[in-house]
């Protein structure tokens, strides 16, 4: 078969750890990306579709009342502004577009949080395609209103039973969809992970998050922020934002893992912070797995946070020691979650409020002025009766 | 792997096919899968495929996802999967028997222990799910040093290069896919054409087996007649499996009633 265009490594992490039946609906997304790429036509209707529908460029704000530290300025960058409520609309767009490139008429997608399922479900609907979407039984029980946004424009919600009924096991189920529907059908993976092109194609997509941000806090700062934070399932919003500054060694890069309970007690999401390495949905990369390599299961609070693996470029980015990678348990992220509300009047998603915290946590700590950038990667609608769960009683 | 060159010639002599039963090692508890693997020897099995339970497998159907998540919760690890295969290779000196398992396994403990492991333990070949052609190459390495088959997958969208590389690097048999999906009888084989057959076979692969969707003897003999060397069922003997898992004796019987029927379909 012929040779792949572009590297599916990133240093020795990702690949393409597949099916051998699956390597030519790869193949085939790899040669619509690059000659997308070269096509003047996508381009503009990619950033049309951006602009006049999603609605980029989103602000970038400066926080008035959180930071705890004088010296300290916290800016945001409110993908929680974008349509449909979170950055997955950016990518999922140019993802809808190489669908129609390649001829195909149907998607199949995993979601977590939902917010990967709305936004394909929305540009499904924009476009014309046909979607079904997999998402965990205890996914769709902690995020009902993103199931009834995705119902009410017209995807299929199909719960997924199987393992412990989250974003792992939905990514499975659409695995096994797509190795039976790949002639018709297009994978719309909803994070820069998984097998090659995936980590490429999304962060690609995504990575006008970063170069917006970089132009904005230029002209409100007049030079680059310190540092940048942003949360990490997958971890598609971080390397979006990360991506045009991996090249500025002045800007710390800092991705937020989910820390659940708490690292040591198993409770938790946090891949990169465990070290240990495997092949998990197509890519080489850190995973949580027991010493035999059975996959374990992750825990957050936040379902978007909620996987036991990471994208190969984050591994490679830790390894190189370019980003560096903390955790941050639920009630730092819940607590963030509520300051952000009070302070600011934004509610954002639990996923990016573990980004948050650390920024909280670093502010305190500075003792030089400091700018943080924030990738506030979602709003936190979707998270309103599950956080309301969780603080019942607990005094607003 | 010279085991499944003694097979063939044999077969061949024989002017028969070869039939090979998949199961899930330690499904559904380690002292009743060795049995199960006993039984589908004495009933007839030419060689073995054996899979060792893995917490995701993506390339299997709810049937085979089920053996996994009993033999797991059985607690069936790597170790117990290895000294099953050895009692069975004590009990059963010259039947091939081949490993089908997910890439995550071999990497675990470092690919070449694995390999050395497999080997030490009695294994012929070993064909890893997810792991295609253009990723194979420290896998294949290692396998041949430990004198191992690498097996490899000939897809039904194959095309000619691949086919080149699966001839040069495959060793032991080709596992030749009925169909596109997922392992399971929910979508039954679809038979290879003649032709497809004569193309692979030209390249001078390792004989063709053929897997996917085979339940019935009907199936097994349609796979030969298509110019495959054999036939591989999984699910509908795991099915059987799921059903009897509680009357052991009467699961026996029931295994050793299909396979002899599938056997003597070749």
């Amino acid at each position: 078969m012929s040779e792949l265009k572009l590297n599916p490594y990133f240093g020795q992490y990702g690949g393409m750890f597949v099916p051998q039946l699956l390597v030519p609906a790869l193949k085939q997304l790899e040669q619509a990306y690059v000659d997308a790429l070269a096509d003047p036509a996508f381009h503009a209707e990619f950033q049309q579709l951006l602009t006049e529908y999603a609605g980029r460029p989103t602000p970038l704000t400066l926080c008035r009342n959180i930071s705890p530290n004088p010296k300290v300025k916290i800016y945001l960058k409110r993908e929680d502004l974008l349509h449909g409520g979170a950055h997955k609309t950016n990518q999922v767009l140019g993802q809808a577009l190489l669908t129609k490139r390649m001829g195909k008429q149907e998607v199949i997608a995993e979601t977590g949080a939902g917010q990967h399922g709305v936004a394909t479900a929305l540009a499904c609907a924009l476009l014309g395609l046909k979607c079904r979407i997999y998402m965990g039984a205890k996914d769709i029980e902690r995020q009902q209103p993103n199931v009834f946004r995705m119902k009410l424009m017209g995807a299929t919600v199909i719960p997924v039973t199987s393992g412990s009924g989250t974003l792992k096991d939905a990514v499975n189920e659409a695995m096994r969809d797509w190795s039976a529907s790949y002639d018709t059908t297009h994978y719309m993976l909803g994070t820069a992970a998984g097998p090659h092109p995936f980590p490429t194609i999304v962060r690609d997509f995504q990575k006008m998050i970063g170069e917006e941000a970089k132009q904005q806090l230029l002209k409100a700062e007049g030079k680059l922020p310190d540092a940048v934070i942003a949360c990490v399932g997958g971890g598609s919003n971080a390397i979006g934002m990360f991506a045009d500054f991996i090249d500025e060694p002045g800007v710390k890069l800092i991705g937020v893992e989910p820390g659940g309970t708490g690292i040591d007690t198993h409770q938790h999401g946090a891949a990169l912070s465990t070290g240990s390495y495997g092949i998990l949905h197509g890519a080489y990369t850190a995973i949580m797995q027991t010493t035999d390599g059975q996959i374990e299961e992750s825990y957050s609070i936040s379902a978007g946070l909620d996987y036991p693996a990471v994208g190969p470029q984050h591994t490679h980015l830790q390894q190189t020691g370019r980003a560096s990678y903390v955790a941050i348990n639920d009630d730092e992220a819940l607590a963030a979650f509520q300051l952000l509300a009070k302070s600011e009047g934004i509610i954002p998603a639990l996923e990016s409020s573990h980004a948050l915290a650390h920024a909280l946590k670093m502010a305190e700590q500075a003792t030089e002025p400091t700018v943080l950038l924030v990738n506030l990667s979602g709003r936190g609608d979707k998270d309103l009766a599950h956080v309301h769960s969780v603080l019942a009683g607990a005094k607003l | 792997m010279k085991r499944y060159q003694q097979m063939f010639t044999r077969l061949q002599q024989q002017n028969r096919g070869a039939f090979v039963p998949f199961v899930t090692i330690g499904d559904p508890t380690a002292e009743l899968s060795f049995e199960i693997i006993k039984t589908l020897i004495d009933a007839g099995a030419d060689a073995l495929e054996l899979g060792i339970p893995f917490s995701d497998p993506i390339a299997d159907g709810p049937t085979i996802q089920g053996a996994n998540i009993r033999a797991l919760a059985a607690g069936v690890t790597p170790a117990i999967s290895f000294d099953i295969i050895a009692r069975i290779r004590s009990y059963h000196a010259t039947i091939p028997i081949g490993l089908l398992l997910y890439s995550n396994l071999v990497m675990a403990r470092g690919i070449d222990n694995f390999y050395a492991r497999a080997a030490a333990a009695g294994v012929d070949s070993v064909l890893i799910a997810d792991v295609p052609l253009h990723e194979s190459k420290l896998f294949r390495q290692s396998a041949i040093k430990h004198d191992i088959a690498p097996i490899f997958i000939v897809p039904p969208n194959v095309d000619d290069e691949d086919l080149r590389q699966i001839a040069s690097y495959g060793r032991g048999y080709t596992y030749l896919l009925s169909r596109a999906g997922v392992t399971g009888t929910e979508t039954v084989a679809a038979m290879p054409t003649s032709e497809l057959i004569s193309r692979i076979r030209s390249y001078n692969p390792a004989p063709p087996l053929l897997g996917f969707g085979i339940s019935t003897p009907a199936h097994v003999k349609e796979a030969l007649a298509s110019g495959a060397a054999g036939a591989i069922s999984g699910s509908a003997i795991v099915k059987l499996i799921e059903q009897h898992q509680h009357q052991p004796e009467h699961l026996l019987a029931q295994l050793t009633q299909f396979i002899s029927s599938m056997k003597a379909a070749t």
